[in-house]
C-alpha cells in the first residue's frame, strides 16, 4: 500500500528544550495510527509539524510524498484535521458551521445533510453549538474534518472527556471512513481507544517514539508474565505457566468443566508504556 | 476571492449574533439620532451633534469590533481552523477588516443622514469618514493579531480608544487637548467634518490623515510580521 505520511529523523526544539528527538515512522493509505502519551510528550507539536503548521528544526516530514515545509493550499485541501480545542463557531448552529466550511471548500450543500447523518447530527442541526453536548461537538468537529473528502484525517484526542457511548459513536465513524479509504491518524490517551482502533500505534515519551507497531504485537512483546490466570467455577482463582506444563493441568480442568474464566496475562498498552518510560499515560 | 467572500459572509451572521460587537456599529449613530432630533445647542452649528458623535464613533467603533473578532477567533481556535482549511492569512483579515470597514461605513452612512448636507456635502463626509475608519480598522487589527484572548484585546484597546475617540471631543473645551487632536486621524476627522461646506479641507490636515494611516498600516504590518495569526 502506498505510503502516505511519514517522518525521517524528526527533531523540533522550542528554545534549548528539545521537544521532539529522531521521531521516525511511516503510514500507509488505509491505516488507523494512534500517537499514544502522556501530555508534554510532544504529540501536538508533532501533528503540527506533519500538518505543515510548524517548521521543524531538523529532520524531514513528508505529506503524501510532499515535504511538510512546502505545503500549499491544494495540499491542504487533502487532510481533515479535528483539533483538540474544536474551533467551533459557538452562535453557529451545526448546519452554519458546516456550510460555512463547506464553501470555502467549494462543496454543495448537500453534502452537508449527508454528514449531519452520517455523525447523528441531523436533528440537531439547528441547534446553536454552544447548546451542544461535548459528544456532539466532538462530531461536529469531526463532520467539518470529513468535509473537503479529505485522504488524511488528523485528529487530536476525539474522544477525550466523552462518555463510552458518545466515544463509541466517533470509534464508529471512524472505522466506517476506513473502510472508504480514509487514512487516520490520531492521538490519544485512550488506552482501550488505541487497542481496539488503530492497526499500529507509536508511543511517545519526551519526545521520543519508545515502541512502534500493532498494539497486540506490542503486548505479547512485552508479556513478561507468561501465565494463564484462570479463575474455578467455585470462585477459586489459579495462575499457571503459560506452556506445555500447564496443557495437564489445563485439560483436567476443562475435562472437569471447572473453567469459569480464563485469561492470558500479556500486559495492555498501558502496562508496556509504563514499562519502557517509567510514566503512566495519564500522568500529568 | 471565494475565501474572502466566505468570510465576509460569516462574519456579518456572527456579528448580527454578538450583541457586544453589534453594538460597536449601532450605539453612537443610535445617540446621533436621538441628540440630533431633541436638541438644538445654540451657537455650536447644526450640525454639531453629528460631528461630535462622527469623531467619537471613527475612533471607537471600526477598532474595537477589528480588536475583538480577531482576539476571539485566536482565543477560540477557530482562526486555526480556517488557517488549516486552505485560508491564507491575508484573505482572512481582508474578509474581516473589508467586513468591519463596510459595517462601519453603514453607520458612518446613518449618521450621515443625520446631518443637514447637501449630496456634495455628504460625499465629501463619507469620504473623511472612510479614510477615519481604514485607521481604525488597521489599528483594531493590529490589537487583535497581537492579543491571544478577548480579554487581552479589550485591555490594549480601550486606552488607545479612549485616546482616539475622546480628545477630539475634550479639543472642543481645552486647548492643551486641541493640540494633541490635531495630530491625531479622529481629531482631523472631526475638523474636517467642521470644515464641511466652508470650503476645500487643508493640505494639512490630508496630510495628517495620510500620516496616520500610513502609521496604522506600518503598525499593523509589524504586528503582523511579529505574531502572524497564531
Amino acid at each position: 500500500m502506498r505510503e502516505i505520511l511519514s517522518a525521517k529523523h524528526l527533531c523540533h526544539r522550542y528554545a534549548d528544550r528539545p521537544v521532539l528527538q529522531e521521531v521516525s515512522f511511516s503510514i500507509k493509505k488505509g491505516e488507523i495510527f494512534g500517537l499514544l502519551g502522556p501530555s508534554g510528550a510532544g504529540k501536538t507539536t508533532l501533528v503540527k509539524i506533519l500538518t505543515g503548521q510548524l517548521v521543524q528544526t531538523g529532520g524531514e516530514a513528508y505529506l503524501m510524498g510532499k515535504d511538510t515545509r512546502t505545503l500549499n493550499g491544494d495540499d491542504r485541501r487533502q487532510i481533515g484535521v479535528m483539533l483538540d480545542d474544536l474551533g467551533l463557531y459557538d452562535r453557529f448552529s451545526a448546519w452554519e458551521n458546516l456550510a460555512f466550511y463547506a464553501r470555502l471548500c467549494g462543496v454543495d450543500r448537500k453534502t452537508i445533510d449527508d454528514l449531519l447523518r452520517g455523525c447523528g447530527l441531523y436533528e440537531a442541526r439547528r441547534t446553536p453549538v454552544s447548546k451542544l453536548s461535548k459528544g456532539m461537538r466532538n462530531r461536529l468537529s469531526l463532520a467539518r474534518a470529513l468535509m473537503g473528502g479529505a485522504e488524511l484525517l488528523f485528529l487530536d484526542e476525539p474522544t477525550a472527556g466523552l462518555d463510552p457511548a458518545a466515544a463509541h459513536r466517533i470509534q464508529q465513524i471512524l472505522r466506517e471512513e476506513q473502510k472508504r479509504g480514509k487514512t487516520i491518524f490520531l492521538t490519544t490517551h485512550n488506552m482501550a481507544e488505541a487497542q481496539s482502533l488503530c492497526d499500529r500505534v507509536a508511543l511517545l515519551a519526551e519526545g521520543r517514539i519508545a515502541a512502534l507497531g500493532a498494539p497486540d504485537d506490542l503486548c505479547r512483546a512485552y508479556d513478561r508474565q507468561k501465565k494463564l490466570r484462570i479463575t474455578l467455577q467455585g470462585g477459586e482463582e489459579l495462575e499457571l505457566e503459560n506452556g506445555p506444563a500447564a496443557a495437564p493441568v489445563l485439560g483436567r480442568y476443562l475435562e472437569e468443566g471447572k473453567i469459569g474464566t480464563i485469561h492470558s496475562t500479556e500486559p495492555t498498552l498501558e502496562d508496556v508504556f509504563l514499562e519502557l518510560t517509567g510514566r503512566r499515560l495519564c500522568e500529568e | 476571492m471565494r475565501n474572502i467572500a466566505a468570510i465576509f459572509q460569516k462574519q456579518l451572521l456572527d456579528t448580527l449574533r454578538n450583541k457586544t460587537v453589534l453594538l460597536q456599529f449601532v450605539l453612537m449613530p443610535v445617540m446621533a439620532v436621538l441628540m440630533q432630533s431633541t436638541v438644538r445647542p445654540e451657537g455650536l452649528g447644526e450640525n454639531f451633534f453629528v460631528i461630535l458623535f462622527a469623531a467619537i464613533y471613527v475612533g471607537m467603533a471600526p477598532m474595537t469590533a477589528a480588536g475583538a473578532i480577531i482576539a476571539e477567533e485566536k482565543e477560540k481556535n477557530t482562526l486555526r481552523v480556517l488557517l488549516l482549511s486552505n485560508v491564507r492569512p491575508r484573505e482572512y483579515l481582508i474578509g474581516v477588516g473589508g467586513f468591519v470597514w463596510l459595517a462601519s461605513m453603514a453607520g458612518a452612512g446613518v449618521l450621515c443622514a443625520v446631518g443637514n448636507y447637501t449630496a456634495p456635502q455628504r460625499a465629501q463626509f463619507l469620504a473623511v469618514m472612510a479614510a477615519g475608519i481604514l485607521a481604525s480598522t488597521l489599528i483594531g487589527a493590529a490589537i487583535g493579531v497581537v492579543s491571544g484572548s478577548q480579554m487581552a484585546a479589550t485591555s490594549l484597546t480601550v486606552p488607545v480608544m479612549v485616546v482616539f475617540s475622546f480628545v477630539p471631543m475634550i479639543a472642543l473645551f481645552n486647548d492643551t487637548a486641541a493640540a494633541v487632536s490635531r495630530w491625531l486621524y479622529s481629531g482631523q476627522v472631526s475638523a474636517a467634518l467642521g470644515r464641511i461646506g466652508n470650503g476645500a479641507l487643508p493640505w494639512e490636515g490630508i496630510l495628517v490623515m495620510g500620516a496616520n494611516l500610513l502609521a496604522a498600516g506600518l503598525l499593523f504590518t509589524a504586528a503582523y510580521r511579529r505574531c502572524r495569526l497564531s
